[in-house]
């Protein structure tokens, strides 16, 4: 090994350190010492078995989440960061370990709708106009009509889509299409916004654009997000909290805070001098995961 | 954020209808103009033998041409003329009346009331075995290969077992006939609407299960809408099927009326014009079906807001 590689791994040894050192960091535990975390993992691992053997998606996955924190998922494919916004949803079950969504078992929160899921592609129903597409959670939750109503033209607000209402998917763009589905996450204002890549398939004007929105509505309603990414600029940009996966197995190779940045951020802030040094530290974590490769 | 001008342009682009239609007249005349003339050519040949025949038992002679031209006016030809067939749906259609049983209107509406009936008991079964199948899993293997192998079975085998045990039991007229219709036609149906209930992808499906949605919600708002297009696919051809399975009814049981009788007559007297105009009187109500069907379809997909195409 050189001793570039032997640097890397002290790293990483420093990162995992550090993971275990973010929760008592100072200001974070006066904030939320008397608060339970939102998202509380203990040694969680998922296991399936495919045809050329096992493979663990995930391996003993350590994460607490506080309240209103933005947390990022950032890692090769692979590396299980959808799988795990995958399980706190419900959609994919753990073969070990421990998990509580807001002090409950996943099931008992997704039953509870404690959640609002948005996709890779904004999975908007055809066949329903956009006001219609953001009521579907409310009208299966059974809320009145007029109340339906009155909620979607907030969030179209929200969103910034207003005047669309009555248009369909297809009359959109893909960016305006995706804002549609996080209104309908958020039309039955859930405690939780999990979102798996939702900016992956959109250019980079578009998801800059949507980027700064997302963190004038994360400010606005104070919603814990947890986001999954493959941009280390936008994991950056977005989060309090970044956590750096790695596969095969999966697991957390580095928790990094990037509260410093501040709480209202604008583009620019990607040339300051903080931005970069976190950025540059999610890069070494995801080089240090990918070394085991090798 | 993106600005309302973004949708514009694809808005507008979207939003002109071009008319294609126009640009079909020509090619399709061109393809009926080249069937008839082939039509009458292969009408002259058949019916030359047999014309030129009749002539010499009448000891008269004739040149070419006329016999050319009498054996596109024969009254039993081998291959009618179009023109013949032409007079003889006018003759029957429009000149006798309804009430007659000379009426092809009257036959036609026989047939075609067992084949409305056949066709909503058939496409009933079809969307209820289809339902079935995509919610219980037991039945998609115990059922699936039953309703295939019904399909294997002719059905001019079957028809004359169901009318006659019908029969036996008191039932006939419509119903006997219908049910042949709906045992063809049912099946179309249950192909297309397993393929349609199925169709929303994994991400719609993980939509509506992190709403805790419950099965019949799941039904209602993604898998029935969404199934829409696939239905009116095994519709339309189930339409179709089920007029045939309605004449096909008719036939072994020497019915008195309907499309299949007038068939059957014809060809007990030889009346190949009488034959022909069935023929063409069960195309014609068979298109007018489909095109029906079609209607429907254009109506609700436009209502659940698809881009026009």
């Amino acid at each position: 090994m050189t001793r570039k590689g032997e640097a890397v791994l002290e790293d990483v040894a420093e990162a995992v350190d550090a993971r275990g050192a973010t929760v008592a960091e100072p200001i974070a535990a006066a904030q939320t010492a008397s608060r339970a975390p939102v998202v509380d993992i203990r040694g969680l691992s998922l296991t399936y078995e495919a045809a050329d053997g096992p493979v663990y998606a995930l391996s003993n996955v350590d994460l607490q989440i506080q309240d209103g924190e933005f947390i990022s998922f950032i890692g090769p494919s692979g590396c299980g960061k959808t799988t795990l916004l995958r399980v706190v949803a419900e959609l994919e079950q753990p073969t070990g370990g421990h998990i509580k969504v807001n002090g409950v078992s996943p099931n008992e929160a997704r039953l509870r709708r404690d959640y609002g899921f948005v996709f890779q592609a904004p999975a908007l129903y055809p066949w329903r106009t956009i006001e219609r597409n953001i009521e579907l959670p409310l009208e299966i939750f059974g809320l009145p009509k007029a109340e339906r109503r009155a909620r979607s033209q907030a969030q179209l607000e929200l969103v910034n889509l207003k005047g669309f209402e009555k248009k369909y998917p297809w009359q959109l763009s893909g960016g305006m299409q995706q804002r549609a589905s996080i209104a309908r996450a958020l039309s039955f204002d859930p405690k939780l916004l999990l979102m798996d890549e939702p900016f992956g398939a959109l250019d980079e004007i578009v998801r800059d654009h949507l980027n700064e929105q997302l963190l004038k509505l994360w400010d606005k309603t104070g919603k814990t997000v947890l986001f999954v990414t493959h941009s280390i600029p936008e994991a950056v940009f977005l989060s309090s909290k970044i956590v750096v996966m790695s596969p095969r197995p999966g697991r957390i190779i580095d928790v990094i805070d990037a509260s410093t940045l501040g709480r209202h951020r604008t583009l620019d802030i990607r040339e300051t001098p903080e931005f970069l040094k976190i950025a540059h530290r999610v890069r070494q974590g995801l080089r240090a995961g990918h070394s085991y490769d090798d | 954020m993106m600005t309302d001008a973004m949708a514009a342009p694809a808005h507008a682009q979207r939003r002109a209808p071009t008319r294609i239609s126009e640009g079909n007249t020509g090619p399709v005349l061109v393809v009926v103009l080249a069937i008839v003339a082939l039509w009458y050519v292969a009408a002259v040949l058949m019916n030359w033998q047999g014309t030129a025949d009749a002539f010499e038992r009448a000891g008269e002679s004739r040149s070419t041409r006329e016999i050319a031209a009498a054996s596109l006016e024969q009254e039993r030809p081998m291959l009618p003329a179009p023109h013949q067939i032409v007079m003889e749906l006018k003759k029957t259609v429009i000149d006798t009346p309804i009430t007659s049983r000379r009426s092809l209107v009257h036959h036609g509406w026989v047939t075609l009331s067992s084949t409305l009936v056949g066709f909503g008991l058939g496409a009933l079964l079809g969307i209820v075995l289809a339902v079935l199948t995509v919610h219980v899993r037991t039945l998609e293997r115990s059922l699936m290969p039953w309703i295939i192998s019904s399909q294997t079975v002719p059905i001019l085998a079957i028809a004359p077992i169901i009318i006659v045990v019908l029969g036996s039991i008191g039932i006939t007229g419509v119903l006997p006939k219908a049910i042949i219709s709906a045992y063809l036609c049912f099946f179309p149906v249950t192909i297309s609407m397993v393929k349609g209930l199925s169709s929303p992808d994994p991400m719609q499906r993980d939509l509506m299960r992190t709403y805790s949605a419950s099965i019949s919600q799941t039904f209602w708002k993604l898998r029935m809408p969404a199934s829409m297009p696939f239905l009116f696919a095994g519709l339309k051809v189930a339409v179709a099927i089920s007029l045939v399975g309605a004449i096909v009814g008719e036939l072994p049981t020497g019915a008195q009326a309907g499309l299949g009788a007038r068939l059957l007559a014809g060809s007990y007297y030889g009346q190949t014009i009488q034959i022909w105009a069935a023929l063409f009187g069960a195309a014609i109500l068979a298109s007018l079906l489909v095109g029906i069907v079609s209607l429907a379809e254009r109506l609700v997909v436009r209502s659940m807001g698809a881009r026009p195409t």
